[in-house]
């Protein structure tokens, strides 16, 4: 019942949204502006030849490597980061300065040092993930409770003792929430830059359905699709945040 | 002599703030001594000293006889707010400071002190599963399960309401006639103080020094409504600036 009705409002309006949109694409007779059922028709040919899991293989294949370098080099440099106060100091204002820049002004340099193949999009998602996720986790060791500290250097407990019990732990939430921004920009950046180039990818699909012959249906289809693996993407992260060992920081 | 802690003239200054200013005692070990002092007197200040968390701009701390330079799992501290780790399960809180071996089965030392402060049935809970009470205890067996022979108590049971706040000083005492430790008690409660303490010293307001000592000789368990600890009570308050 509970969970009824978070989910029947915004049902109610999205169902609102397409009613209203398939009014107005009828009521104005559009010729290249599809309606919702041509979407849905347009999507079913997709799933037919197969070709829509190869875009969103390829999609997420590009993220999964990005993001999952991103965080092989994010987590333990934001650690130390947040550690050693000179890395601090030295390494934040160069972070600072490139985090703003968005990951799209970087793909005229990724075409130069990579190319058009498959690197250049693992590329850019690196660039656009890794930043969130260093800023995350330093910030996140930096508001690690003193007591908590003073708790371990009063037991005396290793360097090890302390990292694997009191610092990793009590990060970890800041880098769950780091990841999860890092994963929403990843996704975001992988659209964009796949229709630059390439042959494969939900970008790719919505590039190459509107210069393959004005295919809007598809077009529309790609950003649905998108749109909903995004939400998927973002509900297995947030699960992440029920852990039990996680669960003390976002309130009880 | 065998004095555990000896507190030799250390001063301590933040800038040009002088906010201990040169405090020296003795502390006999299994000794029970509380400090009692008007809020914001820099009793806390001279606690992390004394438990060796900073370092006093002059003086010096001694533990069995040697120079302080550092906390030590010697003596634990315990402080307000509390320090369980919140990520980690109340067994695994009680296990933190097992590190090393020749401890045995760790699990099973901490299960005794679980169930010695009264959290059996608790080892699997999270600490935000707990009460304020509860969590007391854990943070008190967590310091019991190191054997240390010191414990640093910087208001223990202020954050706690009044009735669990009886309760627990009567638990710790329990707890101290099982397993003798030396106690260094900071408290604003003088009755908390005159409950507990073997001997409670008074500090004086900011740059703090000792102001006065009462030897409370009396006998476990005590009872507050005793006419000599009332009247002690009364002269510690007197000492403090509030007449009654």
């Amino acid at each position: 019942m509970e969970k009824l009705k978070t989910i029947l409002p915004p049902l109610a309006v999205l169902i609102a949204l397409i009613a209203l949109w398939w009014v107005v694409v009828v009521q104005t007779e559009s010729v290249i502006f599809p309606t919702p059922g041509q979407v849905v028709t347009g999507t079913m040919e997709l799933v037919e030849d197969g070709t829509l899991w190869e875009h969103i293989g390829a999609s997420l294949f590009r993220v999964g490597c990005g993001f999952g370098l991103a965080a092989l080099v994010a987590i333990p440099l934001g650690l130390w980061m947040g550690r050693v106060d000179g890395a601090y100091i030295t390494l934040n204002p160069i972070f600072q300065i490139l985090r703003p820049i968005s990951p799209i002004a970087w793909i005229p340099l990724a075409i130069l040092w990579f190319g058009v193949g498959n690197l250049s999009p693992v590329f850019l998602i690196f660039i656009a993930s890794v930043f969130p996720m260093i800023v995350q986790t330093a910030a996140g060791v930096h508001t690690i409770e003193r007591r908590y500290l003073r708790a371990a250097e009063n037991f005396g407990v290793s360097r090890y003792v302390l990292f694997k019990q009191v610092i990793i732990p009590a990060v970890l939430p800041e880098i769950i929430v780091g990841m999860r921004i890092a994963l929403g920009v990843a996704w975001l950046v992988v659209v964009a830059a796949e229709m630059i180039a390439l042959r494969s990818g939900l970008g790719y699909l919505i590039m190459d359905s509107r210069n393959a012959g004005n295919r809007y249906d598809l077009v529309i289809a790609g950003m649905v699709i998108i749109g909903v693996i995004g939400l998927i993407l973002d509900a297995v992260m947030r699960k992440l945040e029920g852990l039990k060992s996680v669960r003390w920081r976002y309130g009880r | 002599m065998d004095a555990k802690i000896v507190v030799n003239n250390i001063k301590k200054q933040f800038k040009d703030l002088p906010v201990v200013g040169g405090v020296s005692l003795e502390v006999k070990d299994g000794e029970f001594v509380a400090i009692v002092g008007p809020s914001g007197c820099g009793k806390s200040t001279l606690m992390k000293i004394i438990a060796g968390f900073e370092p006093p701009s002059e003086g010096d701390v001694r533990i069995d006889g040697a120079v302080r330079h550092g906390p030590s799992p010697k003596g634990i501290a315990i402080s307000q707010h509390g320090s369980v780790f919140p990520w980690l399960t109340v067994q695994q809180n009680l296990m933190f400071g097992l590190t090393g071996d020749g401890h045995g089965d760790k699990a099973a030392l901490a299960d005794h002190y679980a169930e010695m402060v009264g959290l059996k049935g608790f080892e699997n809970s999270y600490p935000h599963e707990l009460s304020g009470g509860m969590l007391k205890r854990v943070e008190i067996a967590r310091a019991l399960v190191v054997k240390p022979e010191i414990l640093y108590m910087d208001e223990p049971f202020s954050a706690l309401d009044a009735l669990m706040n009886l309760k627990m000083r009567n638990e710790l005492l329990r707890i101290l006639a099982e397993e003798r430790h030396t106690v260094l008690l900071i408290t604003h409660d003088v009755e908390e103080a005159l409950f507990m303490a073997d001997r409670v010293l008074v500090l004086s307001p900011r740059p703090t020094r000792i102001q006065a000592v009462f030897e409370v000789p009396h006998p476990h368990p005590r009872k507050l409504s005793n006419p000599e600890l009332q009247q002690m009570k009364e002269r510690i308050l007197q000492e403090l600036g509030v007449t009654v």
